[in-house]
């Protein structure tokens, strides 16, 4: 059908499914224009930053990976980074690999929860990962190994795959033998298999064009390797900074649809962190295998299609397999789990790659480490006004569609991005409002 | 000729969320050997993250996650129970009020000036309160996260109609279990093993690091005597007390011990 000027309505989705936590989308066209669109996150604060303060600064680790049970490590590893910079000590060897071990992990589960059960059913015109199960269960199962695989990693480096007790500031509690972890190795080369085959399942999925011209930020790591922990953050514009001067150079502000605040670079704008970015930052940076498997499912060295971040994903999922091989098989046990952090006064920073993009912390101690100021910033507070600006593009260039496409296209618009409010209990519904700006008298 | 049995129903189960991380929900997504035979056992009516929203009809076993922490929450919450059979909380958020009842210490006023330039945006209650506290449950599952044995045990023992397996004895008997070498007799690491719930495995100590607590109380938990054994390891009250408030602070028999040690509200610096 088509929308007659004078016609009026409204559209109503009162749980969008398959993200991670709960939103709402707002979409209000006027006159056959989108006047506005706001994705709104009811977050209920859980206010982190406010009860870190006068905590002790070996704390962070185990209490900030509670703001989010899908990317935990992340959290621990940037605030590990952060508290060691506060205190000037500096991680590397076997500790350093041992975190980049863990965070494949992560990589691997996450990346394999969203494009398998939140991502994938969108292209497959099903509603839920059950759904898929009935129609494609080989697809699933294999998906379900993979997630397995990098949950496991997590729990052989970690201890669980959820909020992992093993990571502390300086290092772990425990360090693996090498003989643990070469254990692995096999499970890890069947899941690169699975990666491998997740990777062309999804590469055959239709994707609508639809480029974006986005900044395109991700961390920079000096020693050439593809972006994890740490390093300089640069982008394809010509941004290059360093953690500590990442606060100078954004700015969040707070919108009143949101309890998650928004991120833009000064002077610059929006931005977009995540796969899409480091992808098309780093694509040289990627394992031989990795490459081949992207270019085989039709990756070009830049992807700027948010809805082909799909399988960005699977790739990275190939990549962190490989990694995490490569890393088993050069690691030397450490003298010791962990280097002494001795407190100081100060502030440190530090920031790495969660699988949703780059995850910065900065922490101010007192002499005794008594934390005075804790700041973070997520990633999807980066690209949440991004993702705004991807549903007013998608929905001005489909106006003509009747309601239905046009709500799967800005579900779909949202969970390109994976977005991961699930830091705290949010609603996600999307509205979708048709007015004129005249008084009309049918509706 | 008779016809054959008419299919049995399958229970239909929500999984519903309230202030949290998701880790707890994502402990049965992470069930990944057990996924798939339990969707075709139950009907995962209303999951959201997994893809499902039919909040029609009732639920023959509602878990939930999460603390109550907006007054939308105590609504949703009384709506939940009357639609649900049964109602399982699941992880230290639902059944202790999790990391966020760390407000219930302080002012939650200057909490959001510390996170928020406008506070005035934001609706959320002074507390972070566990679902017992608004509407009758029928079994708390502990832990930060749960695991995923247990998870399946309660969901298991629900759909049948009996009691959960789930041990009430505290972390030390699963360490002894696990024949780990006590750390806290050995190496004088502070740890809450004897008053902590049972559950983990006693993962902690076989990383050789102190239990932090996190699936709560054990039953008849004695925190205090606990206390005055650490102390004799050199440990400050401020550091006693940042033991017993993480994820399980308000839980009663932890914030008891920590309220005697700590009488005052720590002021925000």
């Amino acid at each position: 059908m088509t929308h007659r000027a004078g016609a009026s309505r409204t559209l109503r989705v009162d749980a969008l499914t398959r993200v991670e936590g709960e939103g709402a989308m707002y979409v209000e066209i006027v006159d056959g224009r989108v006047a506005d669109v706001q994705l709104r996150i009811y977050e209920p604060p859980r206010f982190f930053e406010g009860f870190l303060r006068g905590r002790a600064h070996t704390e962070p680790p185990d209490i900030t990976a509670r703001i989010c049970g899908i990317c935990p490590v992340a959290y621990q590893m940037s605030a590990c980074l952060a508290i060691e910079d506060a205190c000037g000590v500096q991680v590397t060897g076997p500790l350093a690999e041992l975190r980049r071990l863990i965070f494949c992990g992560e990589w691997i589960e996450s990346h394999t929860l969203h494009l398998a059960f939140l991502h994938a059913p969108d292209f497959l015109g099903v509603a839920s990962a059950v759904e898929l199960a009935e129609r494609d269960r080989p697809a699933l199962e294999r998906a379900l190994r993979l997630k397995k695989a990098g949950n496991d990693l997590i729990e052989l480096v970690g201890g669980r795959a959820i909020h992992p007790v093993n990571p502390k500031v300086g290092g772990f509690h425990r360090a693996p033998s090498r003989e643990e972890l070469l254990a692995f190795a096999d499970r890890l080369r069947h899941a690169r298999d699975d990666a491998v085959a997740t990777a062309a399942w999804v590469a055959g999925f239709d994707f609508p064009d639809f480029e974006v011209d986005h900044e395109l930020v991700a961390l920079s790591q000096d020693d050439g390797r593809y972006p994890i922990l740490g390093g300089r953050l640069v982008s394809d514009r010509g941004l290059d900074l360093a953690a500590a001067d990442f606060e100078g150079a954004v700015a969040e502000e707070q919108v009143p649809h949101s309890t998650a605040l928004h991120a833009r670079l000064l002077e610059r704008g929006n931005y977009l962190v995540g796969p899409l970015a480091r992808y098309s930052l780093h694509h040289d940076r990627l394992s031989p295998l990795a490459r081949e498997v992207a270019a085989a499912a039709g990756l070009g060295p830049v992807c700027r299609n948010p809805f082909r971040s799909i399988i960005v994903r699977a790739v990275e999922v190939v990549y962190a397999c490989d990694e995490a091989l490569a890393l088993i098989d050069a690691y030397e046990e450490p003298d010791r789990p962990a280097l002494d952090v001795p407190p100081r006064a100060g502030t440190g920073f530090g920031w790495t790659e969660a699988p949703r993009g780059m995850l910065w912390h900065r922490y101010d101690l007192d002499a005794d480490g008594t934390i005075r100021h804790a700041r973070i910033v997520p990633p999807t507070s980066q690209n949440q006004p991004t993702i705004e600006h991807d549903l007013f593009h998608l929905t001005e260039h489909h106006l003509a569609d009747d309601d239905d496409t046009l709500r799967h296209l800005a579900e779909q618009a949202i969970r390109n991005y994976d977005p991961c409010i699930s830091c705290a209990t949010h609603f996600l519904d999307l509205q979708v409002v048709r007015r004129t700006s005249e008084p009309c008298g049918g509706s | 000729m008779s016809r054959p049995p008419e299919p049995a129903r399958r229970p239909r189960l929500g999984v519903w969320k309230f202030a949290s991380c998701d880790g707890c929900q994502l402990t049965l997504l992470d069930c990944e050997d057990e996924l798939l035979a339990l969707a075709g056992r139950v009907d995962l009516a209303y999951f959201l993250e997994a893809g499902t929203a039919d909040v029609d009809g009732r639920f023959d076993l509602s878990l939930v996650e999460g603390s109550v922490t907006t007054p939308e929450d105590e609504r949703r919450i009384r709506e939940i129970r009357a639609a649900s059979d049964r109602l399982v909380t699941i992880g230290a958020c639902a059944t202790a009020g999790g990391i966020q009842a760390l407000r219930n210490l302080a002012d939650v006023g200057e909490y959001l000036g510390v996170v928020y330039a406008q506070p005035a945006y934001i609706s959320t209650l002074a507390t972070s309160t566990p679902i017992a506290a608004h509407v009758p449950v029928d079994f708390e599952l502990r832990g930060c996260p749960v695991t995923k044995a247990q998870l399946l045990e309660v969901i298991a023992a629900f759909l049948v109609d009996r009691r959960p397996a789930v041990s009430g004895q505290s972390v030390c008997a699963e360490c002894k279990a696990r024949g780990n070498v006590c750390v806290l007799v050995a190496h004088g690491t502070p740890c809450l093993g004897p008053v902590t719930h049972a559950g983990c495995g006693a993962l902690c100590p076989a990383y050789h690091r102190g239990c932090y607590g996190c699936f709560g109380p054990a039953e008849s938990a004695n925190p205090d005597a606990l206390m005055d054994r650490l102390s004799g390891l050199g440990l400050a009250d401020v550091d006693l007390v940042r033991l017993l408030r993480t994820f399980n602070a308000a839980a009663p028999a932890f914030a008891a011990t920590s309220g005697r040690l700590a009488p005052e509200r720590e002021p925000v610096p």
